[in-house]
């Protein structure tokens, strides 16, 4: 799965902002997210749901070894089968193998997020399983007859929560994504990342009222799911759960970083973002996009790619993404945290970045007051004169990437200090 | 080391020996509620309206007549019921056939009917949801999913008056499906029954 090294987020923005008719719809869908969420009124404990929220998601990260285990415990109870796979490619093989195990040479699989991250289409047709969508509900059932041979034998969804003491698996549905948790297939195969597991089924009282208000608007997602392991007579047969790791116990180790894995996936972050309203998804990346996109790639990948790098530079640091988050992530702070390790990761390299020896010029410059007047009189001379109509549009050489996204105002005609210092004779 | 193992010692390594305690979790937010019955049912039925589905009350007395009215009215001339939907729900039907999910239909028969007829476990009046089980006069998941229309019937007392004593009431172990609104060309009835 390697190819071109992937773009920074900066030149992938400018073939998105190009683009008129997506920015128009970008905005549009913002529009209506936001239209959506006014018309239902904010509920008065809403701060103190976001509070317990944030405590819930912080207690499954703090102790998640002991939640996996119990969740393990509790599905094998409920007559359900838990894999693990520490990356992808042993997820892939997990799945596929399932699949197989099954008989199934067509398998139904929905758009969540796992299911991308992990490519799971691509990993089935290379096995020679043809994958379909899940049918929409309510859509007419005699159509799917024609396509094949009725109701897939197995499965594959993404689950949104999973709660460690009953072993609950739990799907929230927008109307317009169906998930493939119906109980139409034999074979559930279940896959989440490790994050998503919660302490207690009472839990659920607080993620089902936050989720469903920050991914649609509405007071309720169209439908939620919840399956304890098998139940004989009702649904599959067999159920699978597939816990995957994939870069997440990287993201854990980091104290601040690891807030991101707070995020239960709901985009009211992306809605909000002055950034990602102008350039959408695919500058961030395949899997994770938006802000909380920016933070959580650049740590499920390592900032060694200058693409992941770049990602925490993709933000205004305007904090809409905070004050919209229904856990409370504090994605600014992390963005924050996560410049200064892409400074630090490029600080040993052999040839130092223009912006560290630009750096310590400042720093030599600044360090004595007589040098730092005459370069401020100098500065100002040159500054007015690449000055039209008292903004800088274009800075020479080096720091010409500095002006590439924005302009600089002229300095006034006399500094600061030069006034200071007239004044004071 | 398996896979298990692996992620299991990447986590540990990761928090480090010395963890912090999490925190409590302050459930400062409204779980219970003093309002009146007669409140929390009227909010159920204003929330199911906004939704967009057709919600009725009746009295326990009138039921049979309602759930005959309810499937006259969208000229629904089969439908697929719980294998233990009460017998009195179904007393008046005249001109549609009920096809009991016992043993359960296939696929075919359920793509053949016109709508279904269940109860609940609980339904929720400020998110205006009704949540099945799979318990009595609830049916299966896919015969309840798979139907174009479905018509549910709510007793008052299911209603709770907020998500938190919802959750209380309902059992994880039990395949839980929560139905807000009817969905695309999914529709939804509702009728709550004051006992």
């Amino acid at each position: 799965m390697t190819g071109a090294p992937a773009p920074k987020f900066a030149a992938a923005a400018r073939v998105a902002l190009a683009d008129t008719r997506a920015r128009r719809e970008l905005r549009a869908a913002a529009a209506v997210f936001g239209r959506r969420r006014a018309a239902v009124p904010e509920p008065p404990d809403w701060e103190a749901l976001r509070a317990a929220g944030h405590a819930i998601r912080d207690a499954a990260l703090l102790g998640l070894d002991a939640h996996l285990e119990r969740l393990e415990r509790a599905v094998t109870q409920a007559g359900g089968t838990v894999h693990w796979a520490a990356d992808a490619a042993q997820a892939r093989r997990v799945v596929t193998a399932l699949s197989r195990a099954a008989g199934a040479d067509r398998v139904v699989l929905d758009d969540s997020l796992p299911v991308r991250e992990l490519a799971l289409d691509a990993a089935l047709s290379r096995a020679g399983i043809t994958t379909a969508g899940p049918p929409a509900r309510g859509a007419d059932p005699g159509g799917e007859a024609e396509d094949g041979g009725g109701a897939a034998r197995v499965a594959v969804a993404g689950v949104d929560f999973m709660v460690a003491e009953t072993g609950t698996l739990v799907f929230v549905e927008a109307g317009d994504e169906p998930r493939a948790s119906g109980g139409e297939a034999e074979t559930l195969v279940a896959v989440a990342g490790i994050e998503t597991v919660v302490p207690e089924w009472r839990d659920m009282e607080v993620l089902l009222q936050l989720l469903p208000r920050s991914l649609t608007g509405e007071r309720m997602t169209a439908l939620v799911t919840c399956l304890t392991g098998v139940v004989p007579g009702d649904g599959p047969r067999e159920v699978h759960l597939v816990l995957v790791d994939n870069g997440r116990t990287r993201v854990l180790e980091d104290e601040i970083g690891r807030d991101a894995l707070r995020c239960i996936r709901c985009r009211a972050c992306h809605h909000v973002c002055p950034v990602y309203e102008r350039t959408g998804g695919a500058p961030y990346g395949p899997v994770h996009t938006g802000p909380i996109g920016a933070i959580l790639t650049p740590q499920l990948r390592g900032v060694e790619s200058a693409a992941a790098a770049s990602l925490p530079y993709a933000s205004t640091l305007c904090g809409a993404c905070a004050d919209v988050c229904p856990v409370r992530i504090d994605i600014p702070e992390v963005l924050v945290h996560l410049r200064g390790e892409v400074v630090e990761s490029r600080r040993a390299r052999p040839v130092p970045p223009p912006e560290l020896v630009l750096m310590r010029g400042l720093a030599w410059t600044m360090g004595e007051p007589r040098r730092y007047e005459a370069a401020l009189r100098r500065g100002t001379r040159w500054a007015r004169l690449a000055a039209r109509g008292g903004r800088i549009r274009r800075l020479p050489g080096l720091l010409g990437a500095w002006t590439d996204a924005r302009d600089l105002p002229a300095p006034p005609a006399e500094p600061f200090r030069a006034w200071w210092a007239r004044r004071r004779r | 080391m398996s896979a298990r193992d692996e992620v299991l010692r990447r986590v540990r390594s990761a928090l480090g020996d010395e963890r912090k305690p999490p925190p409590p979790v302050p459930r400062g937010y409204a779980r219970r509620s003093a309002e009146p019955r007669a409140d929390v049912v009227a909010l159920f039925t204003e929330r199911v309206a906004e939704g967009g589905a057709a919600v009725r009350h009746v009295g326990a007395d009138e039921l049979a007549t309602a759930v005959a009215a309810a499937l006259w009215g969208r000229e629904v001339k089969r439908i697929a019921v719980p294998a233990d939907v009460p017998y009195g729900w179904l007393a008046e039907l005249d001109g549609v056939r009920a096809l009991a999910d016992s043993p359960p239909l296939d696929a075919a028969a359920l793509a053949a009917v016109d709508g279904v007829v269940t109860g609940c476990a609980a339904a929720i009046a400020p998110t205006g949801t009704v949540v099945l089980d799979g318990g009595r006069a609830q049916g299966r998941r896919a015969l309840v999913l798979a139907a174009a229309r479905h018509l549910c019937v709510v007793h008052a007392d299911q209603i709770t008056a907020t998500v938190p004593e919802a959750v209380a009431r309902l059992d994880p172990v039990r395949p839980l499906t929560w139905i807000t609104g009817p969905r695309g060309a999914r529709g939804l009835e509702v009728l709550v029954v004051e006992d």
